[in-house]
């Protein structure tokens, strides 16, 4: 499942991920009828009505026959993950949704079907090791700071690393293909999320702490698989450059970019949608022609 | 069942009986109960004239049980049962009839009904006295020794109190010296005093009393019999060092090439391959390193044996075993830091610069590896901003413990001072939860830490830390003003929370004594029995128990040596002849019973059987009457009606419940 931005502003992570998996041999075919996530999780008891975009989704796969489900987008994956668990655990309210979507063919009762996030498609299924064996190109000297943000990892139940506090899973799939990885304490900040809405000062101090961190400890780029993190950390940095005198900005990238990079597929990337331009460092560190 | 002629009393217990029920009717509605050869009635049976009347029915001759209608066999059914022994009457043929507790008192606005209902009381414990069985106590001999488990201050000072008063006691610990964890720390809250200064004198106390025998380094391996008659099997773990010749001269410590980083000060510094843990070790005897040892790891070396001028060090070595056997048993196994690794959201700022609170200690001590001077461990700086941190891992109910460590609280306000005593120009920061100073004198050492030593106190978590630019930039919330603060410290200390001394479980599997939720070891009541388990002769104290400072851990010891000398002074033993037994030809040998038994008193044996008469070999249960308590789990488990406890016999049961219909 796509989820909305992977069509729109993060179609780079989309493109890029979809020919990496052709190269890697794995078959994705894109759920015919999926339904926003609701791009948030409705904390509220009765609010079921907020679970139905992505319990429709849930729903959507399994009547497609399709028993896992591949999210790129962390918020996509937060919430489908969330959803599910919530039906899972409360029969209750699985019911009562299930009662709501009556002009559906079937039920949905929690565990047909397995959201799987890319990440974990890439350490379970493909293997790390695997997947260095299909790249053509070496990382070098590049650097990256992989940033996690909350989405993947908070609550705990759902998150995709045994560590939500000091997680290293992009550490180790960056390690065996030969990528750097930087010391990064700000790798599990919040990047300030929907508050880039209404109160731009959060998300703009959160930014410039977080790209600052990168750069101090020596990265080259900021690796994300969040969509929103990738806008708030990419499109302010212009502006902190502009007001904070000694900013040094820093690209902000999609796992799969740098990826696809590594596999040689240097035209699935449409760089023309990064704020902070990431082409010359890329070009430096030899990833790009 | 002729000969069964049972005397009754019934006592007017003042007005609690005789205000409610006819004490008058009762008497002669039970003489004419069968087998009762007479009913009396008095106003106090437990006083004296009471137990005159109780004795004389002992001696007449003419009964052959007694049963007293009065209150609640918890309260005087001992006293009857001892005045009956002392007149030559079998204890045991004596029952008590509840008509306070159960009658009188819970029918006072009736007594008619109350008059009734003691009437059908008493008959029924007439019926079962009828059938009561005249039981012997069983007596066992006391070993008049204790092993004591765990030789820091809880167990130092166990085994001295027991010594006290003439009791040998083998005091065992799996380090090469004893000490524990309080021969590591500088000062001691609340008064200051260094803990060498106050310990070490303890240690030298222990290792010259002719009545503790040490057995340091060594582990148990197995414990069997019971209370009064423990069999202990030690394992000796070989130091390679003949500790009968070895003086602990060090010249062999002098030789050794091998570095290795030193566990006594918490990997400050390095000791060698053969050492001594630390100079005031007791006993003062080397051991090899067996990891780290040249000669070990590659078969060359041996510069310990040729400097030796003992001819002590011995590479051939290997463990051996002692058999111990002692009267009671008592467990001080104290405790373990919790490891900071387990601390995610702190992960990222650790370095060599965020220790824990023993290692602080090391860094504070005098003996240490810095002699008490305030070095940071990466550079040898003095930290000029400290941040420490209460309740690590505590009182955390979702990721860690639940519990309070109860000593971090005053130690971390003592880390703080003595920090602000050596660096009057650096400050301490000190992020709490809340402050918990319930002590003598401890409420006002804190408040001295705050306002003489101008230590910050700040409340609030620290939710996360990292590293920067040699820094560890600690973040947390100010609850008081509401602001999210952020420390750029040299170095941070962790009151990290207290375990279970690791391996305990090993030791509690083979003593089968209890533990709480958290593993701290359970004691038999939370109040009343704080030093016993529920396995008698075996005794618990300091950190193993719970966390605790070391005046409680003093004052607790004092109590686990004041039980054992209880145990120990006795000749021997007497056990409640109340026990279960059973009836070999209806047992099936399912062993159900065994898996019940809290107490490990029942086991399956073989019968041989005689083939010659046709009876086969077979599994039957078999009942410890010395470890069996009498609780009664295996009889209402056992699916045959096999298992009886003695004068619970069922037959018993079955005649009270038909005396009521």
């Amino acid at each position: 499942m796509p989820g909305c931005t992977l069509k729109t502003k993060a179609r780079n992570f989309e493109t890029t991920t979809l020919g990496l998996l052709e190269a890697l041999d794995v078959r994705v075919h894109e759920l015919p009828d999926w339904y926003c996530c609701g791009t948030t999780y409705s904390l509220a008891s009765d609010n079921l009505i907020m679970h139905l975009g992505p319990i429709r989704t849930l729903l959507k796969a399994k009547e497609a026959g399709r028993p896992e489900l591949l999210v790129l987008c962390a918020m996509c994956y937060n919430t489908l993950r969330r959803a599910q668990a919530l039906v899972l655990a409360d029969p209750e309210k699985r019911d009562k949704i299930n009662a709501f979507m009556y002009d559906e063919e079937v039920d949905f009762q929690g565990g047909e079907v397995r959201v799987v996030h890319l990440l974990e498609l890439l350490k379970e299924r493909v293997g790390f090791e695997a997947l260095r064996d299909r790249l053509v190109r070496q990382a070098g000297e590049l650097k990256i700071a992989p940033y996690y943000g909350c989405m993947l990892l908070r609550p705990r139940e759902i998150a995709i690393d045994p560590s939500s506090e000091d997680p290293s899973i992009m550490e180790e799939l960056f390690g065996a293909c030969g990528v750097q990885s930087v010391y990064f304490p700000f790798k599990t900040e919040c990047c300030g999320s929907y508050q880039t809405v209404n109160e731009k000062p959060i998300v703009v101090s959160r930014a410039r702490a977080i790209a600052a961190s990168a750069v101090k400890n020596g990265a080259d780029l900021i690796v994300t698989s969040c969509p929103l993190c990738h806008f708030n950390l990419d499109f302010y940095q212009k502006q902190i450059q502009e007001a904070t005198p000694g900013f040094r900005t820093i690209p902000v990238l999609y796992i799969s970019q740098i990826l696809a990079l590594l596999a040689g597929q240097e035209e699935a990337n449409d760089f023309s949608l990064h704020a902070v331009d990431p082409r010359p460092v890329l070009r430096e560190r030899g990833l790009l022609g | 069942m002729a000969k069964n002629r049972i005397g009754v009393f019934v006592c007017h217990c003042g007005i609690n009986i005789a205000g409610v029920a006819d004490i008058e009717a009762i008497k002669a509605s039970v003489a004419g109960i069968p087998g009762v050869a007479f009913a009396k009635d008095y106003q106090y049976m437990c006083s004296e004239p009471g137990q005159d009347l109780f004795r004389e029915a002992c001696t007449s001759g003419e009964v052959d049980g007694i049963v007293v209608a009065s209150c609640s066999p918890r309260l005087h059914e001992t006293t009857f049962r001892r005045t009956a022994g002392e007149a030559g009457f079998n204890p045991y043929r004596v029952e008590i009839a509840n008509i306070r507790e159960q009658c009188t008192w819970v029918h006072a606005g009736n007594g008619e009904e109350a008059t009734r209902k003691a009437v059908d009381i008493i008959r029924s414990v007439v019926e079962r006295a009828r059938r009561d069985e005249p039981l012997t106590e069983a007596t066992i001999p006391v070993t008049k020794k204790a092993l004591v488990i765990g030789a820091g201050i809880s167990g130092m000072m166990t085994a001295l109190g027991i010594t006290g008063a003439g009791y040998p006691v083998y005091l065992l610990d799996r380090e090469p010296s004893i000490g524990g964890h309080m021969a590591q720390l500088s000062e001691t809250f609340p008064t200051l005093d260094c803990a060498q200064c106050i310990f070490t004198p303890r240690m030298v106390e222990v290792g010259q009393n002719r009545d503790i025998a040490l057995r340091t380094y060594c582990e148990v391996e197995e414990i069997s019999g019971y209370v009064g008659n423990f069999k202990v099997r030690i394992r000796h773990k070989a130091p390679y060092v003949d500790w009968s010749k070895c003086t602990g001269c060090g010249m062999c410590t002098e030789k050794c090439p091998t570095k290795v980083k030193s566990e006594f000060n918490m990997l400050l510094d390095e000791r060698k391959a053969v050492y001594t843990p630390f100079p005031q070790a007791v006993p003062n005897k080397v051991i090899i390193d067996r990891e780290h040892c040249l000669y070990f790891q590659k078969g060359r070396c041996k510069a310990c044996q040729k400097t030796c001028p003992l001819g002590a060090i011995d590479f051939e070595q290997e463990d051996w075993f002692e058999e111990l056997e002692v009267g009671a048993i008592v467990v001080a196994t104290g405790y373990d830091l919790y490891g900071k690794e387990n601390i995610e959201e702190y992960r990222l700022g650790y370095s060599e610069d965020v220790v824990d609170g023993i290692t602080f200690e090391r860094l504070l001590s005098a003996s240490g590896p810095t002699q008490g001077k305030i070095l940071r461990p990466s550079d040898g700086k003095v930290p000029e901003d400290i941040v420490f941190i209460a309740c690590v891992g505590s009182r955390d109910p979702e990721n860690h413990f639940p519990y309070c460590s109860r000593i971090c609280c005053m130690y971390t306000a003592k880390h703080a001072m003595l920090y602000k005593h050596r660096v009057p120009q650096g400050q301490a920061y000190v992020f709490y939860m809340d402050v918990r100073s319930g002590g003598k004198s401890y409420e006002e050492f804190v408040q001295r830490a705050v306002e003489e030593d101008e230590v910050m106190y700040i409340r609030g978590r620290v939710s996360r830390m990292y590293r920067d630019d040699g820094k560890i930039v600690v973040v947390g919330a100010d609850t008081l003003s509401g602001a999210t603060v952020e420390v750029r410290a040299d170095m941070v200390v962790l009151a990290m929370a207290m375990r279970p001394s690791r391996g305990v479980e090993e030791i509690v599997r083979k003593l089968k004594i209890q533990t709480d939720p958290n593993g701290f070891l359970a004691e038999a009541h939370p109040k009343l029995r704080p030093v016993e388990t529920l396995s008698q002769g075996i005794y618990i104290t300091g950190c193993a128990q719970a966390p605790k400072d070391v005046p409680d851990t003093v004052s607790q010891s004092g109590a686990a040596a004041a039980k054992v000398i209880e145990l120990l002074s006795k000749e021997q033993l007497t056990r409640e002849p109340i026990v279960a037994y059973v009836d070999e030809d209806i047992c099936s040998g399912c062993g159900q019973c065994e898996g019940q038994c809290t107490f490990d008193a029942i086991e399956l044996v073989d019968r041989r059987g005689n083939p010659a008469m046709g009876i086969p070999a077979r599994r039957v249960a078999a009942v410890n009457e010395i470890l069996c308590q009498g609780c009664g789990a295996c009889v209402v488990t056992c699916p045959s009606g096999a298992m009886s406890q003695k004068n619970f016999r069922m037959e018993q049961v079955y005649s009270m419940i038909e005396s009521f219909v």
